[in-house]
């Protein structure tokens, strides 16, 4: 029993690994695809609007299959680790530029006046008076999308990322017992998303408790 | 890339083909699903501890599981128990598991917005529970659960790639097959990429159009 719950253990790392390398790429690239999203110039609009919709509208799994498969049969050896990044780096990407721009849209229109009318300039305004707020505002939802790209790292195993889930099936057919290892990887997932629902809702309470009104 | 039109047009017949088993499963799974989900939400605000307590377990295991998990563990898993169900069974079986957990969030919240004085009303005018319920908090609150569920089922649509690995010829099955046996799998996954968006964006358009109708609704 504890040699099997070791065995699918062993890839917890990377299923970690996986999902903090993946939500750091969209945590700093969603900012400019965020800002371009907001832009004043119909071109750059358009391309992040057009980004966003078609990278969201296309299944994790579709898009591994084809940045490991499609680019990486014939065009660029790849190891399926970093097919994985890129491939959730990219939905990661997408997503929180959408979870920032909600985060902008909540900041209320007095907020960019009074700037202005302090006579701060535009780059000041954004990284002093905006972003702040913004932040956390964002966050509780960029915490539950966190969670759902730790989910979602499970199907980095169809491409032999030996992740979680990977084991689990690695396990289950050497053993003959589906049940007991996927049981064993699902609990697994629920206890390692609870700290991080338990983390993200206490930051969300200190940030809060900062600004109280 | 040497791939002509032919070669797309000759394959789509195929991946058309694909398209119709995912939607059929994503419409098995939401018919079983929100149901499911209904049951959940009503289970979790029940007055009995224990049921509370059973859904509320049910519900967060449904949501911290990958889909992809529960998939495996109900294809791969169950017949060592004696179960064995066939692929198709299994991927609605698993998906509308996943359906049911996560819409029974949403079916919650949209029942908790239906302000507690039409629940007073209703026992003020001798209505039975099963009646409060059926024609005056159900009514309302799911009528504000409509538009998060419609995005939902977006995201259920585009679940059943994970069908894949449960051996169902579905949508992506499909175009891996037709890349396997053509080694152009670059072409057959983005023509199948491009199938999935070209039903995901006009659906989530629509969404948004009927979460800001829904919206007006709300703020009269």
């Amino acid at each position: 029993m504890t040699g099997d719950v070791l065995t699918i253990l062993a890839g917890l790392p990377w299923t970690l690994a996986l999902t903090a390398a993946a939500l750091a790429l969209g945590v700093v690239l969603g900012v400019p695809v965020a800002l371009a999203r907001r832009s004043r110039l119909l071109p750059v609009w358009l391309a992040a609007a057009v980004f966003i919709a078609v990278t969201r509208s296309i299944p994790p799994l579709v898009w591994l299959f084809i940045i490991f498969f499609g680019l990486g049969t014939g065009y660029i050896q790849i190891s399926p680790f970093v097919a994985a990044t890129a491939a959730f780096g990219l939905i990661a990407t997408a997503n929180m530029a959408e979870i920032y721009r909600g985060g902008l849209m909540a900041i209320q229109h007095g907020q960019w006046d009074a700037a202005e009318v302090l006579g701060l300039g535009r780059i000041h305004t954004f990284a002093d008076v905006i972003a702040p707020q913004a932040v956390r505002v964002s966050l509780p939802s960029a915490a539950s999308y966190a969670i759902g790209l730790l989910k979602d790292t499970a199907t980095a195993s169809t491409i032999g990322v030996i992740e979680l889930t990977f084991q689990a099936n690695q396990l289950a057919q050497r053993n003959f017992s589906g049940l007991y290892a996927f049981g064993i990887a699902a609990a697994i997932y629920i206890l390692v998303s609870l700290p991080v629902a338990w983390l993200a809702r206490s930051a969300d309470f200190y940030l809060r408790a900062k600004v109280a009104r | 890339m040497d791939v002509s039109l032919d070669d797309l047009l000759s394959w789509l017949p195929d991946l058309t083909g694909g398209l119709t088993i995912s939607a059929i499963v994503t419409a098995g799974s939401l018919l079983l699903g929100i149901p499911l989900g209904l049951l959940l939400a009503l289970g979790v605000q029940a007055n009995s501890r224990l049921l509370r307590g059973f859904c509320l377990v049910m519900v967060e295991i449904g949501r911290g599981t990958p889909a992809l998990v529960l998939l495996q563990f109900i294809y791969f898993g169950l017949p060592s128990a004696g179960m064995t169900l066939t692929s198709y069974s299994a991927a609605i079986v698993a998906l509308a598991c996943n359906t049911g957990a996560y819409t029974s969030e949403i079916i919650r919240a949209g029942l908790q917005s239906v302000p507690h004085g039409q629940r007073e009303a209703a026992v003020a005018i001798g209505l039975s529970r099963l009646d409060e319920l059926r024609y005056v908090v159900l009514p309302q609150g799911l009528r504000v659960a409509v538009p998060a569920l419609l995005g939902f089922s977006i995201l259920i649509f585009q679940g059943t790639s994970l069908c894949f690995v449960s051996a169902l010829p579905e949508l992506l099955s499909r175009a891996y097959e037709i890349g396997s046996t053509t080694f152009q799998y670059f072409p057959a996954l983005l023509l199948a990429a491009c199938l999935y968006a070209v039903i995901c964006i006009p659906a989530s358009i629509l969404v948004g159009a009927v979460e800001r109708r829904a919206g007006h609704y709300a703020r009269r």
